[in-house]
């Protein structure tokens, strides 16, 4: 064996195309060649542009959760890319391939829906609620950071190295075809030898390692580090969320990486825990993962419905309709998740009235979220309404959402289940529920928040413009699917048979392209909104006329975010200082601020891991054996360094604080009618 | 004065210092409790995993009871719970003496225990690897066995990597805050691996001979 | 109640009906061929009816309060309206009544629906072994099997025995039983029936590979009489399907034989011992 392990110059993507240049091949190739020329270009930007020097001490090393935040969405949006053109592909292989072959290998689609999924699930919906939820939720509490700054620069820094890894996968080796479930004793060795399932299993068992860390992070500091009055019923609602997918990934994560590891120890080892035969049990494996999948679904939810609470509250210049209702919903369902399971499996032969406590059990959740969806119809009642992005996004999450609602109740019913399990409406289901309900969230997040972010509003038009591409691509992407489903067509399949299948996939098809032509726009949006970020400027820091204390501070706010903190005797406490007239009044006293210093650990250890990961694909052990060692290393070392904060100076906080409100409070106010234009500065004129 | 101790943290001694202190203190220790509890949640699924597997998985190879030898495991876990002992003697040095000879000494003994406990455990498997050929690869049983046990000896092993670097800091920075707290993190850490090995010595070994 | 799910069945057969009367084997349980998927599908409209009652109001309202509340519109501004009992009871209570009149139904279908459960007396037993990828079915009875293709007579009640000799799969009728997992080591029951004569579409449903996406059998509903005439053809093909015939079948997809005359005895458990506890395999007979 070379020192390079199983690795030879043929596991080249480009080498597959030497060797058969087939249609098949030259799509893996261009996906590498895409790939490695986007490292390259990224790589020559940051040369050309001297960005080397900011990128590393001002974002990599950096551990403000608003940074880390932003890191998380950006890791977020190019993964996305990456899996809304696999879908694409997926749909074109399908037309291409009514009773005949088509142009991709069975192999090769089994490789991209297994990249989407996990892609979706774990380097896209993850990455971007983590990212939402750290830029924003110590914001709303009135902290100065998350509880343990490094553990959250340590979490990405892990995240990242999974989807390096995943993307590595596209140039060096084929990937797992086991989907993004990874169910033995197919992705056993026996049945999956090679490299492709530990492609899988590693880059999902860091992702979860960074989401246990993170979930530990949010729920200590929504527990811990809340400012004065900031009782736990007086939290925005999105924070209130935000605690309750914490919990789950603190309870749901673990299940997973015991999984992925016994997987792995079948594979590397010889173990016997989910093989077909020596008192493997392939049955476990579907508990363990669904044990995490279900909570993992509402871990992936949760935090949308903070969001939609947010959007609704906001945009209707409006308290939220039943707080308290929306709290206790929110609980009942993180509590519930734990309960439901076996739902994915009710196909498995157990008894039928274990189904049917489960199916009872799943039902029962309808409630909870029923009572969520009438409470944001009714925080529009007695509003003014304006139809900003994130609002019209909300409504057709809406709209969508119940379709969504009934037809997981049909699959709720184990009855119902046997005709549509691994069926396409299933598939219409889960997207049905994870398109408008969470990637529509997140979007909405971004439009809410980049101005908070950034200082500058994203173009109007353009945002409405890619949300109605998403709204159209959705519906015609995956109502079709239902219609698909009910005729006999299974989830997975790389050639579907000849009939009556054709009409509806050509409909689906045109979805994804719609939805990729969306997610084209946005991209269009930002650049043009940088372009003319002087135009789009809401330096004040409240462009939507904001409730909650994050929009109490300027945009981009300052490291240390609050001068002072703030103490709060109410809920939605920026709306009524605003209504009062003080929101923008000058605090008595500065302090120093001591504040997290930057560190090279994340970084290191995020190399480390991909070195560790890559080592295990490959079995190049000395690899993963240095891996290890600079892991260790650079914890200890870490212990040993005792100057771990920095110190901001009283006349500095003086200084930045009071040239903003100097500015902010003489600042002409924008009514509403004018949110969208250039009067908009930032500075909000309180609805009467 | 008064709102220090109102809200001190009640494991640790940190009279001398601040306000910010303690609570930052509080914050710590409650995230190393939270996370403690997902490094439960971990025991729990191998457990179960175990509960399934050492009925169904035997597949002809050794059963429990035709492996296991309580004369070993009653020593280690004897061992563990004495280990166990010493580290709250260390915990009670630090926190009513500043006394880092007494710390530095239970902590020394506390390791020693645990060094022995990890020979006992990694000799017991040698035992059934050798007279059984109760290696891992042989049934699902075993293989859930080994990654249970295994998994508890990692921690363990990890535990005892960590003394080391205490003792070190110790000696370098005294007993600062924030050693204190990596002291008692340790403590909570080494107990409840504790915890875990009397789960795995009753639901594991004893259930296991019954059988 | 068989009014209400007019709407929907309206809806599902505008997107799928006309496509599927041109191929017929293709589809899936809405257009029933047996007493299960009947069920499947009377169970399916009537949840959609029933969810109708939460789901109908908010596509109403939704465009109402959009046009109502509009910045500009005509209804009342008051941003501290937040909460109101009667809302709240009606929110929690109305779903809750549904859910619990819908958890009924669910109970007593699925218990009723208990694919294990024979329907009706002296079922007919057919052994399915699937591997990848293909499948092999065992007329037990008559000592003959069939490769790819599943004869049943119709009418009758059919019990279908199944294992895996790879990975899991599920073997799925959507016109005759749903589906189940087929696991090796383990053996797994579904029982269906077809109503009258036909050729309906089974096939895997769990992703298995590359030959995933064609692993598909017919299964031939007969007259009583016309069954007897089939299993007198496969009982006069040549070959014994015992271990080693099965494994060369699965070595050779080009050239499979259509069926075998005659079946070795305990043959299922012969395939589900290969992967089962010794001292489980003995309880399959």
């Amino acid at each position: 064996m070379t020192p390079f392990g199983l690795l030879d110059w043929s596991d080249l993507v480009f080498a597959g195309f030497l060797r058969d240049p087939s249609v098949n091949e030259a799509v893996a190739s261009a996906a590498g060649a895409f790939a490695v020329l986007g490292a390259v270009a990224a790589l020559v930007v940051l040369t050309v542009k001297g960005w080397w020097r900011p990128l590393w001490s001002g974002w990599l090393t950096s551990l403000d959760h608003k940074r880390i935040g932003i890191m998380y969405v950006v890791l977020g949006l190019v993964m996305f890319a990456r899996a809304i053109a696999e879908a694409s592909v997926m749909r074109a292989q399908q037309m291409a391939a009514l009773g005949e072959p088509g142009f991709l290998s069975a192999e090769h689609f089994g490789q991209l829906f297994t990249t989407h999924g996990t892609i979706m699930i774990f380097f896209v919906a993850m990455p971007l609620l983590t990212g939402i939820i750290n830029f924003v939720m110590p914001l709303q509490i009135g902290a100065r950071d998350v509880t343990f700054p490094l553990v959250n620069a340590v979490s990405l820094a892990l995240t990242a190295a999974g989807a390096a890894l995943l993307m590595v996968s596209l140039v060096v080796g084929r990937f797992s075809t086991g989907g993004w479930s990874g169910y033995p004793p197919f992705t056993g060795a026996a049945f999956s030898p090679g490299e492709g399932v530990d492609y899988w299993i590693w880059a999902v068992t860091l992702s979860s390692l960074g989401s246990t860390l993170t979930g530990m992070n949010f729920a200590v500091t929504i527990y811990k580090e809340r400012c004065p009055g900031m009782h736990l019923f007086r939290m925005p609602l999105f924070t209130w969320t935000a605690l309750c997918t914490s919990i789950l990934m603190i309870f749901a994560m673990a299940p997973l990486t015991v999984a992925t590891l016994m997987l792995a120890l079948d594979r590397y080892a010889g173990f016997h825990f989910f093989t077909a035969g020596s008192g493997g049990d392939m049955m476990n494996y579907a508990n363990l993962f669904w044990l995490f999948g279900h909570p993992e679904v509402y871990i992936l939810i949760l935090p949308a419905f903070g969001v939609w609470s947010e959007v609704f509250s906001t945009f209707s210049g409006k308290t939220l309709y039943g707080y308290t209702s929306l709290v206790i919903a929110t609980m009942c369902i993180a509590v519930l998740s734990f309960t439901v399971w076996l739902h994915h499996f009710f196909t498995m032969g157990q008894a039928a009235s274990i189904n049917a406590v489960f199916g009872v059990a799943t039902m029962l959740i309808g409630v909870p979220t029923g009572v969520k969806v009438y409470d944001w119809l009714l925080t529009m009642v007695r509003g003014r309404i304006r139809f900003r992005v994130p609002l019209i996004l909300g409504c057709y999450f809406l709209a969508t959402f119940v379709i969504g609602g009934l037809t997981g109740v049909l699959l709720a019913n184990p009855t119902v289940d046997y005709g549509t399990h691994n069926s396409l409406f299933l598939v219409a289901h889960f997207h049905n529920m994870l398109i408008p309900g969470l990637l529509f969230g997140m979007f909405a997040a971004i439009h809410f928040w980049f101005p908070k972010a950034f200082g500058f509003r994203l173009h109007e038009g353009l945002g409405v413009l890619s949300a109605f591409l998403w709204m159209g691509g959705f519906l015609c992407a995956f109502m079709p699917l239902y219609a698909l489903g009910l005729m006999g067509g299974m989830r997975r399949m790389a050639q579907l048979p000849e009939g009556p299948f054709g009409p509806l996939l050509a409909v689906a098809l045109l979805g994804a392209l719609m939805i990729a032509a969306g997610f084209a726009v946005f991209v269009l949006q930002l650049w043009w909104s940088v372009r003319h970020r002087d135009r789009l400027a809401v330096p004040h820091g409240d462009p939507w006329d904001g409730r909650t204390l994050e929009w109490a501070l300027p945009a981009p706010p300052p490291e240390w975010n609050f001068a002072v903190l703030p103490e709060v005797d109410r809920r939605d406490p920026f709306d009524a200082a605003k209504l009062a007239g003080i929101a923008y009044a000058l605090p008595d006293r500065y302090e120093d601020i001591e504040m997290p210093a930057n560190s090279a650990v994340a970084p290191a250890l995020g190399a480390a891991a991909f070195a560790v990961a890559f080592g295990l694909v490959w079995h190049i052990w000395w690899l993963v054996a240095f891996g290890l060692a600079a892991a260790l290393a650079a914890i200890v070392a870490r212990s040993f360094v005792t100057e771990t904060t920095r110190t901001i100076p009283a006349a500095h906080v003086r200084q930045v604080t009071e040239g903003w409100r100097s500015i902010a409070r003489v600042a002409t106010p924008c009514p509403r009618r004018a949110e969208a234009t250039g009067a908009n500065r930032g500075r909000a004129r309180p609805q009467q | 004065m008064s709102d220090v101790t109102a809200t001190r943290h009640p494991g640790l001694n940190l009279n001398h210092t601040d306000r910010e202190t303690h609570d930052r203190a509080e914050s710590v220790m409650f995230g190393f409790w939270v996370f403690m509890m997902s490094d439960l949640v971990l025991f729990a699924v191998l457990f179960a995993t175990y509960a399934a597997q050492s009925v169904h998985g035997i597949a002809g190879g050794p059963a429990p009871a035709e492996i296991f030898e309580l004369k070993s495991t009653l020593w280690q876990t004897l061992v563990l719970l004495t280990s166990s002992f010493t580290m709250g003697l260390a915990a009670l040095a630090l926190k009513y003496r500043d006394d880092r000879r007494r710390l530095v000494l239970w902590l020394l003994v506390t390791a020693a225990l645990g060094g022995t406990f990890l020979y006992l455990e990694g000799a017991d498997w040698l035992r059934m690897a050798r007279d059984h050929g109760a290696v891992p690869q042989v049934s699902g049983f075993l293989s859930i066995f080994y990654a249970l046990t295994g998994t508890h000896f990692l921690h363990v092993s990890a535990a005892m990597v960590w003394i080391g670097v205490m003792l070190v800091q110790i000696g370098r920075f005294g007993l600062k805050p924030e050693v204190k707290l990596r002291v008692m993190r340790l403590a909570i850490l080494w107990h409840l691996l504790d915890v875990v090995w009397i789960g795995i010595f009753t639901f594991v070994f004893l259930f296991g001979v019954v059988q | 109640m068989r009014l209400i799910p007019c709407l929907p069945v309206l809806l599902a057969a505008s997107l799928a009906g006309p496509a599927v009367a041109e191929t017929g084997t293709q589809a899936g349980f809405l257009w029933a061929a047996g007493p299960i998927a009947e069920a499947q599908r009377a169970h399916f409209l009537s949840i959609i009816g029933w969810m109708s009652v939460v789901i109908v109001p908010l596509f109403v309202a939704l465009p109402v309060v959009l046009w109502r509340y509009r910045a500009g519109g005509p209804g009342a501004f008051r941003p501290d309206w937040g909460n109101s009992p009667l809302g709240e009871a009606v929110l929690w209570g109305v779903p809750a009544l549904l859910v619990a009149v819908l958890g009924w139904n669910l109970w007593t279908e699925t218990l009723r629906m208990d694919p294990y459960a024979p329907l009706g007396p002296d079922p007919l037993v057919i052994d399915v072994v699937t591997w990848n990828w293909g499948f092999v079915f065992v007329h037990g009875a008559a000592g003959v099997a069939e490769v790819d293709r599943l004869t049943i007579p119709a009418g009758r009640p059919v019990t279908l025995r199944m294992t895996s000799d790879s990975v899991m799969q599920s073997v799925f009728i959507p016109r005759l039983a749903g589906q189940l997992y087929a696991m090796p080591g383990m053996v797994t029951e579904l029982n269906l029936a077809a109503d009258g004569p036909g050729t309906f579409t089974g096939r895997n449903s769990q992703y298995n590979g590359p030959g995933f996406a064609t692993q598909s059998f017919d299964v031939i509903a007969l007259p009583a009489g016309e069954y007897d005439a089939r299993i007198a053809q496969l009982a006069a093909m040549e070959g014994t399907l015992d271990a080693a015939g099965f494994d060369a079948l699965k070595g050779d997809d080009a050239a499979r034989p259509q069926g075998f005359g005659a079946v070795s005895d305990g043959f299922l458990a012969e395939i589900v011992g290969r992967y089962a506890d010794p001292r489980m395999a003995g309880m399959v007979h």
